[in-house]
């Protein structure tokens, strides 16, 4: 089954991972992540009812931390890498929206 | 249920967001204060630096156990997931979160009315930096630039989701005062809403009566008051019938409630996809509460507010089993919502007059709840011992009661300062005798059964004492003469 | 002064050790080797001779004090430049980080230090560890040092070629999907992907969280099992580090492998390379005479691991590279608002591989994708885990190929990324499960390039694997590893 990632699904996934494409970045991307999906779509195909997703490799449980203050960095270290800031603060431009 | 326009009904969910009083953030040791100098509790983890690794305060799940099992809640085994997207008050531009497995799930809180309201889940997260905009008119939206501060970034919160069970602004408000009661009797939260300790998001809908699917909801958000909370909903309430009844539709959106406006407005910029592409975090693996941890955290919890409301109720109907419960049932709720009632309890199981052990709590103490707390059970005893024997009036009681929450000593001291103690019977009895002498036209119109002019003699006899005298023992005075 | 830049790691913190060499001499010596041929091979983002040589000054003067330098006292290495190191910058050769001042240093990095290691630079990846050539640093490509005209491998392609060239004995790189076996393999060195969660993660710049692991670069398999030594263990700032995990490497090797029992895993030998089919089955007949019991074994579950691979990694990627939005560190593009700030910070400071996986797997975890895809790749996942531990019943380790070919020419297969992904076919299944494996120098192939067999172990058997790598050494051909002959390798 051939998968095709479509110029505007293109679109729309690069909305959401806030990405700019130029028209020549969105056509190429097109080609070849449908030639990638196409490849990694046989895995649909395999019958894994029953078998449980693994996100770790492990079964690691209840690794915790104990609630005590260590101290953390430097104010100025840090925002002497920012690229834009302001009274001790990270500068950015204007927010158009609220958080969702 | 009530109808808040005629013919509509409203359903309201509430989530309510709850910063916990950990020490440190959720997901690193940076210290969790409010009010710091801004981007001082900050390390590479809460600043997302490339690199760095999450790894779970424990206190945070135990707090988040507690809040569940006073809840009702069962706790479950669960896992963090990814919420992606993007905002510039989140440093990894995703927020760890809960989401198909949280650790709370299924309780259910009774509200001081009895009526219950279902919890579907309390799950653990972290907070976000805290933006100001700069320059325009200081808000979001007229704003030149914004600048962000990362201390509050990872702060351990739990979101407490209601089911849709709410069915008017007063449920609404009662509900949210009902769980930071309890979120504050846990002591996993200070539950100060003015600081953003508590913050809350209400999903309202409306449908017509004798309609049983719901209607499309909008979230409002930005209520920072029970009162505003009340007002949100009653206006977006409103506004959804007006819209449904022009025949137009509700659109599932944010909205943002308006303080100085009273109203709610859309805020969604039109071109913004929203897709938070949840996935496991794998950076953190499960977290799975045995039966003892579990069974030691329900065993360690304090009685919760409606535990606490039965046992006053209680007291309260030993000491005065003459009084109707509904009289003072709203007292009741004050001085349990201010954990004024061992206080009271305290006072009326040391054999103090339980209606007055109550009205001082839920007035004058209730003013000054901090001090009031502070306060000793055998002080507070020994004042309304003082009052009920008459030898101080309701005023000097009240008086007197002031100075205590002043630090100002015992009871006895403060009558003394005060003077308080100066009228006694046999001084009072001349003054009274005085009095009707100076006034006899009066005096034969009160021994004629005019009750009018009591009030009068009464006053005659506190300008003679400068307000000192007992107003009960200058009644009882007044009676025996009157008798004579 | 000596030339040292010839020594195992092994060699010289024993001289080092035992005041015959100073570990100033040491780093001076790579210092003047890099000096010569980083120009022509470009294993390095940054070369930091002032860092190296004051650890190097440090160590000589703890042995001055009568103090322990520690197991790796003067040993230059170099660090795949995705590890955090402290004012000095880290970029992921990307130009989203480019000038970025890490303010801490990796778990990793700090343990080289307290070790006695001698950090001479950071050496080059593909970005952000996506690729397979180092074709995709934006700060250029390394050049493999037996062929310059050859893809060193990626995406640890800097820390392969800095050992292949004996500017290093021993590198750091990271392996998410082969990144240090497959560049190992294409440059005669030893390369080696720890258990998932034996060596902390902190502190390295992550692309699939769950995949992601540090591991040894050296000439050879002793070198690896003693850099393993000095990394590994349990670190309380990576919830995922596991505990009381074997941490001695280099004193079971002594063991030999009589009695072990081989499998040579058949379905990797079907689209490789035929010379290297054939050095595969030479180093399993080696490992037959030294004592092993050998046979073969089909585990065609493993074939399906690639593509489960290009979901789950792409998916993870997406969402850790999300925080570079020009806020609050590396790169920022002005725009009118903050997201427009955002996507056009990302369009200019990643390059096109980096944005193909972004793409790939913002679109993977989206709405009505993340059980046909995403779920899918992760019970994939367990499968393979699954059909690697039924195969450990019978097998102590496992024994297959690297890569399907030896190290390719520059541009061969840039502009089609399913080729390049194919070229990590063999070491996927690895990450997936979360086991270890080991790249070892065994032959030479096709046009004289190195190739690397593999050696595969159940998780936290690296002792087996290590001792089976290193039978696998003690047959390999003459001439088929690094450190090369630069005058002669550049040239050619
Ligand atoms: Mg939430
Ligand atoms: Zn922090």
């Amino acid at each position: 089954m051939a998968v095709e990632f479509t110029p505007e699904e293109v679109r729309y996934v690069a909305t959401l991972a806030r990405l700019k494409l130029s028209d020549e970045e969105v056509a190429s991307y097109a080609v070849q992540l449908s030639a990638v999906l196409d490849h990694i779509d046989a895995i649909r195909a395999l019958d894994l009812e029953g078998t449980p997703a693994t996100s770790h490799s492990f079964d690691l449980v209840n690794i915790f931390r104990a609630d005590e203050v260590r101290p953390g960095v430097d104010r100025e270290e840090v925002l002497a890498q920012a690229p834009a800031a302001e009274d001790g603060r990270f500068r950015v431009p204007r927010i158009l929206g609220e958080a969702p | 249920m009530s109808e808040i326009v005629p013919g509509w009904e409203l359903t309201v969910g509430l989530e309510v967001h709850c910063e916990l009083q950990t020490k440190t953030k959720l997901f690193c040791s940076c210290a969790n204060t409010f009010g710091s100098v801004a981007n001082t509790n900050i390390c590479p983890v809460c600043l997302g630096l490339p690199g760095s690794l999450p790894v779970l305060n424990e206190q945070a799940v135990e707090y988040a156990m507690r809040i569940g099992l006073a809840l009702n809640c069962h706790v479950e085994p669960s896992i963090f997931h990814r919420k992606n997207y993007f905002y510039p008050d989140m440093p990894k531009d995703y927020q760890v979160s809960q989401y198909d497995e949280p650790i709370n799930r299924d309780g259910s809180i009774e509200l001081p009315s009895g009526t219950t309201v279902g919890i579907e889940r309390a799950h653990l997260e972290e907070d976000t930096g805290k933006t100001s905009h700069m320059g325009g008119g200081g808000r979001i939206h007229d704003a030149d630039y914004s600048l962000v501060d990362y201390n509050r970034a990872g702060v351990p919160l739990v979101e407490i989701v209601s089911r849709p069970e709410i069915t008017s602004p007063e449920d609404a408000r009662a509900y949210l005062n009902e769980l930071r009661s309890i979120l504050v009797a846990t002591g996993a939260s200070d539950g100060r809403m003015e600081e953003g300790s508590l913050r809350v998001d209400a999903n309202v809908s409306v449908r017509r009566v004798g309609t049983t699917e719901l209607g499309t909801r909008c979230e409002v958000k930005n209520m920072n008051s029970l009162r505003s909370l009340g007002r949100a909903i009653e206006y977006e309430a409103a506004r959804q019938v007006e819209l449904l009844e022009a025949g137009g539709r509700v659109v599932q959106e944010t909205r943002h409630w308006n303080e100085s406006t009273g109203s709610t407005s859309s805020l969604r910029s039109k071109e913004e996809a929203f897709d938070y592409r949840y996935f496991p975090e794998p950076d953190l693996v499960t977290i799975a509460p045995s039966s003892s941890w579990i069974e030691q955290v329900r065993g360690a919890l304090p009685p919760m507010p409606g535990d606490r409301r039965r046992e006053l109720t209680a007291a309260m109907a030993k000491s005065n089993p003459d009084l109707d419960a509904s009289s003072y049932q709203d007292q009741i709720v004050t001085v349990v919502d201010l954990a004024l009632d061992g206080l009271v309890v305290g006072a009326i199981a040391h054999g103090a007059d339980g209606r007055l052990a109550l009205a001082r709590g839920a007035n004058e103490a209730a003013a000054r709840p901090d001090e009031a707390r502070a306060l000793s059970v055998e002080a507070f005893v020994e004042l309304l011992g003082l009052e009920t024997s008459g030898k101080i009036s309701a005023t000097q009681s009240k008086a007197v009661l002031t100075e205590m929450l002043d630090g100002h000593g015992a009871p006895s001291e403060i009558i003394k300062k005060l003077g308080y103690e100066g009228v006694d019977a046999d001084a009072l009895g001349v003054i009274v005798d005085a009095v009707i002498a100076a006034n006899p036209n009066e005096w034969l119109r009160f021994v004629e059964g005019d009750e009018r002019v009591a009030q009068f003699l009464l006053g005659q006899v506190m300008r003679e004492t400068k307000g000192q005298a007992n107003g009960k023992l200058v009644a009882e005075a007044f009676g025996v003469r009157k008798s004579r | 002064m000596s030339d040292t830049t010839r020594m195992t790691a092994t060699a010289i913190a024993a001289a080092v050790r035992g005041g015959e060499l100073s570990a100033r001499e040491v780093a001076s010596s790579a210092l003047n080797l890099i000096a010569q041929h980083e120009g022509e091979l470009h294993c390095f983002n940054v070369v930091t001779s002032e860092v190296a040589l004051a650890q190097a000054d440090a160590v000589d003067e703890k042995i001055a004090r009568g103090e322990d330098p520690g197991p790796l006292a003067g040993v230059p290495i170099a660090l795949k430049d995705n590890l955090c190191t402290r004012g000095v910058a880290t970029t992921c050769s990307s130009k989203i980080l480019e000038g970025w001042l890490p303010p801490y240093d990796a778990t990793v990095v700090t343990r080289l230090i307290e070790a006695g290691a001698v950090s001479v630079g950071k050496s080059n990846l593909d970005e952000f560890a996506m690729g397979s050539s180092t074709e995709n640093s934006a700060f250029g490509a390394s050049k493999n040092p037996w062929d310059t005209s050859r893809v060193p491998g990626g995406s640890s392609g800097g820390s392969a070629a800095a050992v292949a060239a004996g500017f290093v004995p021993i590198a750091l790189g990271s392996d998410t999907g082969g990144s240090i076996r497959q560049p190992a393999a294409f440059c005669g060195t030893v390369g080696m992907k720890p258990t998932y969660g034996l060596v902390s993660r902190y502190g390295l710049i992550a692309f699939a969280s769950s995949l992601d692991q540090i591991g040894p670069f050296s000439t050879t398999v002793t070198d690896a099992a003693l850099l393993l030594e000095a990394i590994c263990g349990h670190d309380d700032r990576d919830s995922t580090s596991l505990r009381d995990t074997p941490t001695s490497f280099v004193g079971p090797l002594a063991e030999g492998i009589a009695g072990l029992r081989v499998g040579v895993i058949t379905d990797f030998l079907s689209d490789a390379d035929p010379l290297i089919v054939t050095a595969v089955r030479d180093a399993a007949g080696a490992l037959a005479s030294a004592g092993a019991t050998v046979d073969e074994v089909a585990i065609p579950e493993l074939m399906s691991g690639l593509a489960a691979y290009y979901l789950i990694a792409p998916a993870e990627a997406s969402s850790n590279l999300s925080r570079y939005d020009g806020v609050r560190y590396g790169l920022r593009v002005d725009g009118p608002d903050v997201a427009k700030m955002n996507a056009e910070t990302r369009a200019a400071g990643f390059g096109p591989e980096v944005k193909r996986r972004i793409m790939l797997g913002t679109y993977v975890l989206s709405a009505g994708y993340y059980d046909a895809y995403y779920a899918q790749a992760q019970r994939v996942r367990t499968m393979v885990a699954n059909a690697f531990n039924r195969a450990y019943e019978r097998f102590d380790v496992l024994l297959g190929p690297t890569t399907p070919s030896v190290a390719f020419q520059f541009g061969a297969k840039i502009d089609d990324p399913l080729a390049m992904y194919l070229s990590d076919l063999y070491t996927i299944p690895s990450n997936l499960a979360g086991h270890p494996a080991i790249s070892v120098p065994f032959t030479l192939g096709e046009a004289g390039m190195p190739v690397g067999v593999q050696v595969f172990a159940p998780a936290l058997g690296e002792q087996a694997m290590f001792r089976v790598a290193k039978a696998v050494e003690d047959a390999q051909q003459a001439g088929c590893r690094g450190p090369v002959e630069l005058s002669a390798g550049a040239s050619r």
